[in-house]
């Protein structure tokens, strides 16, 4: 299945987490609940385009574009 | 004196973990400071037992041990070093139970530690509303240190919290996580075990990631630290991504066999619905600003009653003292210096309630995550944070309370640009000064039929405060240098009702906090511009009381007059007169003279004191109480040498962008001085808003001229 960046997923689609490109990124991801293997979801876009929320079990974060293109999902 | 024992409290944040400590210690709490660092260290007692009392120590909230913030470098220092004062004797972990997962990650980071824990999962109330079923018991055998299920809002689990904090100071049990740490870099581990004489693996690793923030090493060991690492070829990311990684998989063998959740957990759901109102947008801003709104009127209009009760008060015991107290330097130094300047200081008290009483149930119920993430976008690119709205717009109220609320921020650099330029926001003190200018030199005359000149001309000094803040944290942006690298990685709490009790706790610490800590500066300072402003070298000072005696007494009806005229005399003479003198070569070019310059003196201390320092200059009757009759008299008053009117269009609207931009508020600064822990940085906010407000004065009477 192809890859693509988190940040490409409209609001109600969902995706497997698969990988990290920025690896100092990657750890705060980590800690944050964010694993390769879990289920996000896009939750919403902020009112002006810029950052997205997303839900991830259990809890929902926010994070801004240019972060969620580090996450490569499935 | 009983022994205290420490009890350290950590957690993820949004657990619930103050409402614990609230729940623990009650209004028994105190706050104190880190060494070094700008974090508040609040600290609160209950007791043990008959000798002893436990000290609990509320760490900054983290997601895990590798610290991004210097909050979070807290919780290492504390918990890595066993010979720091605080170092604890048992640590809670508070958890949320509807979370466990990801909070668990920094539960089994302590437990490496080799520190007694005791596991306490909270918000059980909502775990059990969510049909989360967890199996407490078999967590707690498999873990093997106590864990506990707890509500700390609703005060639940919390006797059986401390009998088992009380069982651990006695026991000691400590557990290991069941992560081999040491596979990751098994020599440097060895290395720094033996030459720092520590036996335990995951000190030793968190030495390796950390040991160029952590305050308490030497140069020299955090030097051998580094060589050791390039020694073997410690790589940080990858180590860290690694631990985290294997850690969660643990988690996860541990939560599969004693937590049971149903799909979709419905209050989850409802928190979304929620969202996508309040985060909508056009709905979501719009209910933003009106909430800003609110916030802003409420600070003006409920504070005004409270403060005016508070001057009224100090006026009434002023007066009461005059008669207790015999004339001479003690009653002066008492009613003119130290009771009016207490006052100026519990002034603040009511602004500095309603904001916090505001910003507490804001945070309390998750909606402040969502302001961040909402003004993110734009306050991003001006070198701001989301959460910079709230300051900001507070700051037109007052920069005191506002400056004080700047501590949601997480990031440093967002947070002391936010602290630079929110007293750039035209706060409510300088309303005086700007009506009493702007109804010298602008008419009060409508345009299109309903628009009063005047209030145009006051929106515009408003504005202008903005642009100034704006443009400022812009070039702020490009100056300061930060390491820490700038990330939005956020968690949005779901939706809660605010914890009435937690809101109470909260306005009460702030006001302590700015009573004891900026208080004692803004007292100082008033009692030394009072000195200045009453004496002067004493010949003088007594030639003209003795012309004056004289005078009343050939023409005693004319007693009043002459009273005013006596202290616009004295004024002249005191200090603050020779150096109001003294500094007119420095404000000619901005088209002010000697009597401006004391005035711009004395308001030091307030921006408001302007006005009555200009009414005592001029001698004008009433005490200055009424704006007309200083206007009136200020219209009419001429220069002695050129025979000019001293407030000219070009002077007074000099004054009025002198007074927008210039640092005239001790009260901020000291307040500035106490958030940021230096002198570093109000020296600095002084040094450049004075020059901003000289240049822009200077260039404004300069073109009018």
């Amino acid at each position: 299945m192809k890859l693509r960046k988190l940040s490409d997923l409209q609001p109600g689609m969902k995706a497997i987490i698969d990988s990290f490109t920025d690896e100092e990124l990657s750890i705060r991801l980590l800690e944050m609940g964010c694993l390769p293997g879990e289920e996000v979801e896009i939750a919403h876009i902020a009112p002006l385009g810029d950052p997205i929320a997303i839900h991830l079990y259990g809890h929902k974060l926010s994070l801004r574009k240019k972060e969620a293109e580090s996450i490569l999902v499935k | 004196m009983k022994e205290q024992i420490n009890i350290a409290l950590i957690g993820n944040p949004n657990t619930g973990k103050s409402s614990l400590f609230n729940a623990l210690t009650g209004m028994n709490q105190k706050v104190g400071n880190f060494p070094g660092v700008t974090v508040d260290k609040l600290i609160g007692f209950y007791p043990i037992d008959e000798n002893r009392t436990a000290r609990v120590i509320d760490l900054p909230g983290t997601y895990s041990l590798y610290p991004r913030s210097e909050d979070e470098q807290i919780a290492l220092q504390v918990l890595g070093s066993p010979g720091n004062p605080d170092y604890p004797a048992v640590v809670v972990v508070v958890v949320d139970a509807t979370n466990l997962k990801r909070n668990l990650l920094l539960f089994s980071q302590v437990l490496d530690l080799g520190v007694p824990c005791v596991l306490a999962i909270n918000m059980m109330d909502q775990a059990c509303e969510q049909h989360l079923e967890i199996n407490i018991e078999g967590l707690a055998k498999k873990i093997g240190i106590p864990v506990l299920g707890i509500s700390a809002r609703n005060l639940e689990g919390i006797t059986a919290l401390k009998e088992a904090i009380r069982y651990q100071i006695e026991v000691q049990l400590v557990a290991e996580s069941g992560t081999d740490i040491k596979q990751y870099a098994p020599e440097l581990i060895d290395d720094i075990k033996l030459h720092f004489e520590i036996d335990n693996d995951y000190i030793a690793f968190e030495l390796a990631h950390h040991y160029h923030e952590l305050a308490h090493l030497s140069d020299d060991k955090k030097e051998l630290l580094r060589t050791l690492g390039e020694k073997h070829n410690f790589n940080h990311n990858k180590a860290q991504a690694q631990e985290t990684i294997a850690r969660f998989n643990h988690i996860n063998e541990l939560l599969f066999d004693n937590v049971r959740r149903p799909k979709d957990p419905e209050r989850e759901s409802i928190s979304n619905r929620i969202d996508k109102w309040l985060t909508h947008r056009v709905g979501g801003l719009m209910l933003f600003f009106l909430i800003l709104f609110v916030i802003f009127q409420s600070i003006f209009t409920w504070s005004a009653y409270p403060m005016d009760l508070i001057e009224q008060a100090f006026l009434h015991l002023e007066n009461a003292l005059l008669g207790i107290i015999p004339p001479g330097i003690f009653q002066d130094l008492i009613v003119g210096g130290i009771l009016p300047g207490m006052s100026g200081v519990l002034v603040f008290i009511p602004q500095i309630a309603i904001l916090f009483l505001f910003i507490a149930v804001l945070e309390d119920t998750g909606y402040m995550a969502r302001v961040t993430f909402m003004m993110d976008r734009i306050m991003k690119k001006f070198g701001l944070n989301g959460k910079s709205v709230v300051p900001l717009m507070s700051g037109i109220a007052c920069a005191v309370p506002a400056i004080m609320s700047a501590r949601t921020i997480e990031n440093w650099k967002d947070r002391l640009i936010t602290i630079m330029v929110t007293p750039l926001m035209s706060c409510s003190a300088r309303l005086p000064v700007y009506t009493l200018l702007i109804s010298i030199i602008v008419p009060s005359k409508n345009v299109l039929g309903f628009l009063n000149i005047q209030g145009l001309v006051l929106m515009g000094m408003y504005l202008l405060g903005f642009i100034a803040a704006i443009v400022s944290a812009f070039v702020m942006k490009l100056i300061i240098k930060t390491k820490e690298r700038s990330y939005f990685i956020m968690e949005l709490p779901t939706y809660r009702m605010p914890r009435w009790n937690n809101v109470g706790i909260t306005i009460f610490n702030k006001v302590k906090t700015f009573i004891t800590e900026a208080g004692k500066i803004i007292l100082a300072v008033s009692i030394i511009l009072w000195f200045l402003s009453s004496y002067g070298p004493a010949d003088t000072m007594k030639n003209i009381t003795n012309k004056y005696e004289v005078l009343t007494f050939q023409e005693p009806t004319k007693k009043a007059e002459l009273t005013r005229m006596m202290s616009s005399e004295k004024l002249e003479a005191s200090y603050a007169g020779h150096l109001g003198k003294f500094i007119e070569p420095v404000i000619r070019p901005l088209g002010y003279d000697w009597k401006i310059g004391i005035a711009l003196i004395t308001s030091f201390a307030a921006r408001e004191v302007f006005v009555g320092t200009i009414a005592t200059i001029y001698s004008v009757e009433n005490e200055g109480g009424h704006l007309e009759t200083v206007r009136d008299k200020l219209k009419t008053a001429k220069n002695p040498d050129t025979g000019q009117p001293t407030f000219t269009l070009a002077v007074s609207v000099s004054l009025m962008i002198f007074y927008a931009f210039a640092m005239q508020c001790m009260s901020t600064l000291a307040v500035v001085y106490r958030e940021t822990k230096s002198w570093k940085w109000p020296a600095i906010q002084f040094a450049y808003m004075t020059g901003l407000a000289y240049i822009s004065a200077f260039v404004v009477f300069q073109l009018l001229k």
